[in-house]
């Protein structure tokens, strides 16, 4: 019976397409605005995850999230050093600044002073040059997406130069670093050149940067740093989530994009819900007369269900391929979505979803078949 | 002459306080197997109900309806759906055939209902499309057959399964003249049989000739039953 079930859903073309419609465009929608918000989310907290040797970071005590930068006192870098626990501790420094290139283009860069003797911090990521370079004169490494905004349309190159606040700077890597969610150019340099080209007041320790000794966690280390110095010092998981929350719990973000993600399983149950009802309610007769032929309500419900998950695969399958496709071509460097991608358990998250509105959107046409009187085709 | 169907002072009413109506006032009512009997009255007179619950889809208030010796009542709402499925063959006034089916596929419903193979239904369905003259049409959906087509390819599903009793309701009722005689002619040269009972309901004296037996119908009643010799097919 199960090809007649599709053959029944297959032969009323427009009411198949409208379904298909329905499911495919909340699909798209959710998975859309889910991937979004998620790649906005991990964007807030992206420099966190570009340091990967670390997995402790010491900052001030009052900090919320990465970007309540207030300074620590130079002396903390070797506080932190002395606790027990610490395999070592870098500085890092992270401020703000304004970059003009050589024919008058201006942005504003997110400018990482790394430890001038370490490097660490740096992405890994090497698209172009080498890393070791930063220690020549004025050297900066500018990552790919930050470099196609400066010069866009040109070939990636070594040796550019561009003015960092106003200061002679020349690149000698360019890197794949992660997009940043309060600049759309990364810049990394050497900390004491970092100083350089943004000089501060007495204090310009942005964050302490450390590691765990074998055999300790860093949330353990964390928490005797915090003892010992009296500073706010966090895992790298705790510190990404802590800047996370920060943007869910403070910024409208989270409930600019829920709305659109609710709006996207209203408008799906409303257009599936009308056309599914519409489709069972002229396919009335059909179903009484089967039911007089002598097919169970079990049966029944078994074809329209299957009618249903046709519709819901179908749906979701466009309305997925579309939403990969918009990721794939939409976040190449240097769009302002770049870095942005379609996680897994997004799209797993999307199907359940499909399957809610699917279901749904059924229920009251299933209701309409189960109460059904076969003696209706007597009428 | 054995009884198919012994119905016995089967009472349903419909609504309650004014809005009551009572189909049936205690039908006392048989069948033979191997005869065609038409259930004929005016509108309203409860043929429909009366049919329905012959045919397991109608559970009537008070009496007792036998099929082959099956006491309806005693079967439970899920063996009465394998009863239709098994032993009642339908046709419907307006057919009732599945637009996006063919006519082979319409035919094989209730083989499929009871579990054949597609292959298996459909090779059954085509035996019975050809000797009803439906050979050049089997592959045809039912909007591009005539309406007398459609009918017998209803004719098909009734009988395609080789149910015990055959329910037809108003068979003639959206055919011409001339298509309605030849579609009673057809159900009565297929489907009569000595081991199966047919019962027609019909408003159409003109088909009364295909009858062994006519009950007539009035307010709830059966009035009368004419025994005569039927035409023959």
């Amino acid at each position: 019976m199960a090809v007649v079930a599709l053959r029944m859903l297959f032969g009323d073309r427009a009411k198949y397409l409208g379904l298909v419609f329905g499911v495919a465009f909340a699909t798209l929608l959710v998975t859309q605005q889910g991937g979004m918000f998620v790649g906005l989310m991990t964007r807030t907290a992206s420099v966190i995850e570009d340091v990967r040797e670390a997995d402790i970071w010491v900052m001030d005590p009052q900090a919320l999230y990465i970007d309540t930068v207030r300074a620590l006192r130079d002396t903390d870098l070797g506080r932190v050093r002395g606790v027990p626990g610490v395999a070592w501790a870098v500085p890092f420094y992270k401020a703000s600044a304004p970059v003009k290139t050589l024919d008058g283009r201006i942005d504003n860069a997110l400018l990482l002073g790394l430890d001038d003797a370490t490097l660490i911090g740096v992405s890994h990521d090497v698209k172009l040059g080498r890393v070791e370079d930063l220690r020549q004169p004025d050297a900066i490494a500018i990552d790919e997406a930050g470099y196609l905004r400066l010069w866009p349309g040109e070939k990636l190159r070594l040796g550019r130069e561009l003015e960092l606040n106003d200061h002679r700077a020349m690149v000698v890597a360019i890197t794949g670093a992660s997009a940043a969610f309060t600049a759309n150019i990364i810049i990394h340099t050497p900390y004491t050149r970092a100083l350089d080209y943004l000089p501060q007041g007495r204090d310009t320790l942005s964050f302490v940067l450390a590691r765990a000794a074998p055999g300790q966690t860093p949330a353990a280390v964390a928490r005797a740093i915090a003892a010992r110095t009296g500073l706010q010092a966090l895992s790298s998981a705790d510190f990404r989530w802590k800047t996370i929350d920060y943007y869910l719990a403070k910024t409208g973000i989270p409930i600019s994009f829920g709305l659109v993600i609710v709006l996207g399983v209203v408008v799906g149950i409303a257009i599936v819900g009308l056309t599914f009802n519409m489709f069972v309610a002229e396919n009335l007769r059909q179903y009484g007369a089967l039911k007089a032929m002598g097919l169970s309500d079990l049966r029944l419900v078994g074809l329209v269900l299957l009618q249903g998950t046709v519709v819901g695969l179908m749906g979701f399958g466009i309305g997925l391929g579309l939403a990969a496709s918009f990721f794939e071509f939409a976040t190449q460097p240097p769009g302002a979505l770049r870095g942005f991608s379609l996680p897994w358990w997004v799209a797993a998250g999307d199907a359940g979803l499909t399957a809610l509105i699917v279901l749904l959107a059924m229920f009251a046409s299933l209701r309409r078949v189960l109460v059904l009187d076969p003696a209706i085709v007597f009428r | 002459m054995a009884i198919a169907v012994d119905c016995h002072d089967v009472t349903k009413a419909f609504g309650t306080g004014d809005a009551r109506v009572q189909a049936l006032r205690g039908v006392t009512f048989a069948a033979a197997a191997g005869e065609m009997t038409l259930l004929v009255g005016p509108s309203g007179c409860g043929k429909t109900t009366l049919i329905s619950a012959i045919a397991g889809m109608l559970t009537p208030d008070a009496g007792s309806i036998a099929v082959f010796g099956a006491d309806l009542r005693k079967l439970s709402r899920g063996k009465l759906t394998a009863f239709r499925a098994k032993s009642v063959g339908f046709v419907f006034q307006q057919f009732n055939l599945l637009p996006a089916l063919t006519a082979t596929e319409n035919a094989s419903i209730p083989l499929r209902i009871l579990g054949a193979s597609a292959g298996e239904a459909n090779r059954r369905a085509a035996v019975l499309l050809d000797r009803l003259g439906l050979a050049a049409h089997r592959d045809r959906f039912p909007d591009q057959l005539s309406g007398g087509q459609q009918q017998r390819v209803a004719i098909a599903r009734a009988l395609v399964h080789e149910p015990q009793l055959v329910v037809c309701d108003e068979p003639t009722a959206s055919l011409d003249a001339q298509s309605g005689q030849a579609a009673m002619a057809l159900l009565r040269d297929l489907a009569v049989r000595a081991d199966r009972a047919v019962i027609v309901v019909t408003h159409d004296s003109r088909i009364f000739s295909f009858a062994d037996r006519i009950a007539h119908m009035a307010d709830g009643r059966i009035e009368n039953v004419s025994i005569q010799d039927a035409e023959a097919a």
